[in-house]
């Protein structure tokens, strides 16, 4: 990546036509591990499908019901509109924080993208205490205006918000990175040959950006399927709540299981319809190669309402969480609350999310490599075969981990390690979208070089592709460190007995009401998720960065 | 990239001693977290506890001190749990289930072993299984929790049959998921019969009460005058007391007429049989039901004591004033009858 823009574009035709350059790379090293990741990635799915074969008529009378075909629907509009919502909010925000001259545009960068670590329980709690019929903003309503009502935020629309807000920036990252790595260049033909702006950002810009849509919109439209957290607060009965009624109640796993793989489902569909629109796109994917700084596109009177967007959605996603938290902790404390000691809970969420992100990234590497050097059936299978722990809500891979675990790997059953493993099934995605994307910057002529030199398989991936893949894995890590800070079911479910992380910590308050003591490690949740990612995204120029996370491209 | 390269190296440097820092953190946490005075064995006693950390940890430390035996919890949602005792089959490490409800010990009895008379005979019969697999260890009162601003004692039905009267209409909030109202559904099937129940839950669901997922969200909406009352158990209403003041505006009511809406249940636990530290666990079980321990239940976390001579915290309603119904254990085990009328009636998904 250090090279210059001539064999940037030189590897990039290069590695379609050389696509058995596996050879360079020694099979076994990569495979292997490949492979091996595969098999894990399965596991949910077999500890699903054997729960499933064991349901009665009655489990299959249920999920047959009317009422079933009225939960999958609500789940595909909830998805769908999560998709569209997003990207009318991740598109503009993207181009607003890239291509023009917006006012602390650097801030705006790292504020936009912040929301993806509010934990989903958190932030729909705090949607209704805000913003419910009788909230914070009708109170002030209230006592400005006489209000007493606001319509209620429970149903499709609060939900709609809730999750748009919080998943988003899973669009905008792709996309930011698609416009910062564009050649200026084609926009600029289309205006000298006569374009207004507006037709050029349809007619250029717009198809350029596809591809980064398009894995914005699969993970988007992922978290709405697996989101529990936001769902149950807002009362709107989807697929993942129907799995979780299952284990609250009836304790009828083999419906549960039905209800799961009937979500995984879903999920495959979805993976198939954005292949299929990278299918169509990949003939004009974004060339990488323009190191030309790009022309910022003045906004002019239009300055106004664009700070008027990405304020509105820090206001929403952002300031209005953590201004909910902030009340609750300073009145639990002038009502006396004690807090508890955090630093434990903080040690052990850093170590447990650090691990993950440290392991989740390695293994990534090969799995990188089998994908991008050598585009077979497998590699197509495995790069999707990745997304099913993301796609199913966090407490069915705890409990089909806990299967495995403690009869078939007793002595990792109720381990750190068990947990580190569940968090790298569940966040796979983050890790393979860094490391696959920065390798296909990587020129395989360098590989070559090297193992022509005589290194050896491994030493070319450790003293070669591996430190030019750098930032694409660190932004990849940074992510599922953030992740796996907030995760809740699988942590609770399969942590070593004892094991308090901030999210547990705030959990175990929350469940009992008491805000104050909940909300002391929430804000401390964010606050240290927000160093890795506001550290990747201001550290470097958002050019750079930013095309690091391109999922599936 | 060279512009990023120095501060990226810098994030990754602050990850790595972020992560170093933690390790040694809990590299000295678990020597302080070895609870014994004693010098107990490790591995003494494993508790996977539905009740929450911030209610009972207190406890569980003052038993490891008393009796010298290291306690090791796990901490989640008694229904999640359940699910993963019944995963771990014989292989679970637990010793003790320590549930929020008798649906959750009920889900795993054939895991349970019995546990001896002398201990179960310390509850009062309606508060242990008839089994023997599980006892009482604190009493909860379902209760109609109501906003003060809009609300008196007075305006409230005798019992909550009359909440389907029409002039409730969404003004109300329940928790159809949640296991204490479905206990609670149980035993309106047993006094009321199947058809009555069915009535209820059909006039209440006309009357558009607000479904929630939980308790606590029903307590915090009835406070903020979102809904008027919900159907809740007694003791979320202190802590928000706690939390707030006095001045919040929900008080309990429990039915003067009594019937299910009266009904008080227990949290309890149970031995498992795959335990390799039953004593231990029958010690744990002794503790809790110990003056000392029900004492703790009464005045911290404003539930009922179930043993002789433990007075209940004032501000609650005696439990001899609650008019409770007869309903004996056994008549609230079928959890899934109750769940297959919810459903019916569209109360449940």
């Amino acid at each position: 990546m250090t090279d210059g823009p001539g064999s940037v574009r030189a590897s990039a035709t290069g590695f379609a036509a050389r696509s058995a350059v596996l050879p360079v790379l020694g099979p076994a090293i990569i495979w292997i591990p490949a492979t091996l990741v595969a098999a894990a990635m399965l596991l949910p799915l077999a500890y699903l499908i054997y729960r499933a074969a064991g349901a009665g008529v009655d489990a299959w009378e249920l999920l047959l019901r009317v009422r079933s075909w009225q939960i999958l629907v609500r789940t595909l509009l909830l998805a769908s509109a999560v998709m569209i919502a997003s990207t009318a909010i991740a598109v503009p925000l993207a181009w607003l924080t890239t291509r023009t001259d917006l006012p602390l545009r650097r801030m705006w960068t790292v504020l936009t993208a912040l929301p993806l670590v509010i934990p989903s329980y958190v932030a729909a709690f705090i949607v209704v205490v805000a913003l419910g019929p009788r909230g914070m903003l009708q109170q002030l309503l209230e006592a400005v205006a006489g209000i007493e009502r606001l319509p209620a935020i429970y149903g499709f629309w609060g939900a709609t918000m809730t999750i748009t807000l919080l998943s988003f920036p899973y669009m905008l990252l792709p996309v930011r990175a698609a416009l910062a790595g564009m050649d200026p260049a084609l926009v600029e033909n289309a205006r000298s040959l006569g374009d207004g702006a507006w037709t050029a950002f349809w007619r250029v810009t717009f198809p350029q950006l596809r591809p980064g849509i398009a894995a914005g919109a699969l993970l988007v439209t992922l978290y709405a399927l697996s989101d529990f957290g936001a769902v149950s607060m807002l009362r709107y009965e989807t697929l993942t709540w129907a799995i979780f009624v299952q284990y609250e109640t009836g304790f009828d796993r083999s419906l549960a299981a039905l209800y799961s793989l009937t979500l995984i489902g879903l999920a495959g569909a979805v993976l198939v319809l954005e292949a299929a629109t990278r299918g169509r796109a990949s003939y004009h994917r974004t060339g990488t190669g323009a190191t030309r700084s790009q022309a910022l596109v003045a906004l002019g009177r239009w300055k106004w309402p664009s700070l008027l967007l990405c304020g509105s959605q820090t206001l929403l996603a952002l300031v209005l969480p953590f201004t909910v938290l902030t009340i609750w902790l300073a009145r639990g404390l002038s009502a006396g609350a004690s807090l508890v000691p955090l630093w434990s809970s903080f040690a052990n969420s850093a170590l447990s999310s650090g691990l993950a992100a440290i392991v989740t990234t390695v293994v990534a590497i090969p799995v990188a490599v089998a994908v991008v050097r050598r585009r077979g059936p497998f590699g197509w299978f495995l790069e999707r075969v990745s997304f099913v722990g993301f796609a199913l809500p966090g407490v069915v891979v705890a409990l089909s981990l806990v299967f495995f675990g403690a009869n078939f790997a007793v002595p990792v059953y109720q381990t750190l390690w068990l947990l580190v493993f569940a968090y790298a099934i569940l966040f796979f995605p983050a890790a393979l979208g860094g490391a696959r994307s920065a390798l296909v910057q990587v020129n395989p002529r360098l590989e070559e070089a090297a193992r022509s030199l005589g290194r050896t398989a491994v030493e070319t991936m450790a003293t070669i592709s591996v430190p030019l893949m750098r930032n694409g894995l660190l932004a990849g890590a940074a992510l599922v460190f953030l992740l796996a800070m907030k995760e809740l079911p699988a942590t609770l479910i399969l942590g070593p007995i004892g094991f308090k992380t901030l999210a547990t910590s705030s959990w175990s308050a929350a469940s009992e009401a008491f805000f104050a003591r909940a909300a002391a490690p929430a804000i401390l949740t964010i606050l240290v998720s927000s160093i890795p990612l506001a550290i990747m995204l201001s550290g470097t120029r958002a050019a750079k960065l930013s095309r690091v996370w391109r999922p599936l491209q | 990239m060279r512009i990023g390269r120095r501060r990226l190296l810098g994030a990754f440097g602050i990850g790595a001693a972020t992560s170093l820092m933690a390790a040694c953190g809990t590299i000295n946490l678990s020597s302080d977290r070895t609870r014994t005075a004693t010098g107990g064995r490790r591995g003494d006693l494993i508790v996977y506890s539905g009740r929450s950390e911030s209610l009972v940890e207190p406890l569980i430390d003052r038993f490891a001190e008393a009796a010298g035996v290291r306690v090791k919890v796990k901490y989640a949602n008694t229904a999640q749990l359940a699910a993963t005792i019944l995963e771990e089959g014989p292989n679970s490490p637990a010793d003790i289930f320590f549930a929020q409800d008798p649906g959750g010990l009920g889900s795993i009895a054939h895991f349970m072993t019995p546990l001896p008379d002398r201990t179960v005979n310390q509850v009062p019969p309606w508060a242990r299984s008839p089994e023997g697999g599980w006892v009482g260890i604190s009493g909860r009162a379902r209760v109609v929790a109501y906003n003060t601003d809009k609300l008196t004692e007075s305006d409230l039905p005798d019992d909550i049959w009359g909440l389907t009267d029409p002039i409730w209409r969404g003004r109300m909030g329940w928790a159809p998921i949640n296991a204490s109202f479905q206990t609670m559904v149980t035993g309106m099937r047993s006094v009321w019969g199947q058809e009555r129940t069915r009535e209820w839950l059909e006039g209440m669901i006309a009357n558009k009460t607000g479904f929630y997922p939980k308790n606590t969200p029903i307590v915090a909406a009835v406070g903020s005058g979102e809904i008027e009352l919900g159907l809740v158990n007694h003791y979320y209403l202190y802590r928000f007391l706690a939390e707030e003041g006095v001045s919040f505006p929900v008080r309990n009511y429990h039915p003067r007429a009594g019937g299910p809406g009266a009904l008080v249940m227990v949290a309890g636990a149970g031995i498992l049989d795959s335990s390799k530290n039953k004593d231990n666990a029958a010690r744990f079980l002794e503790f809790m039901l110990s003056k000392t321990a029900q004492r703790y239940f009464a005045s911290q976390t404003y539930e009922y004591p179930l043993v002789n001579g433990v007075p209940t915290e004032r501000l609650l309603m005696p439990l001899e004033e609650i008019r409770q119904p007869s309903i004996s254990v056994n008549d609230l085990a079928d959890l899934r009858g109750t769940q297959a009328l919810l459903r019916d009636t569209g109360a449940l998904t």
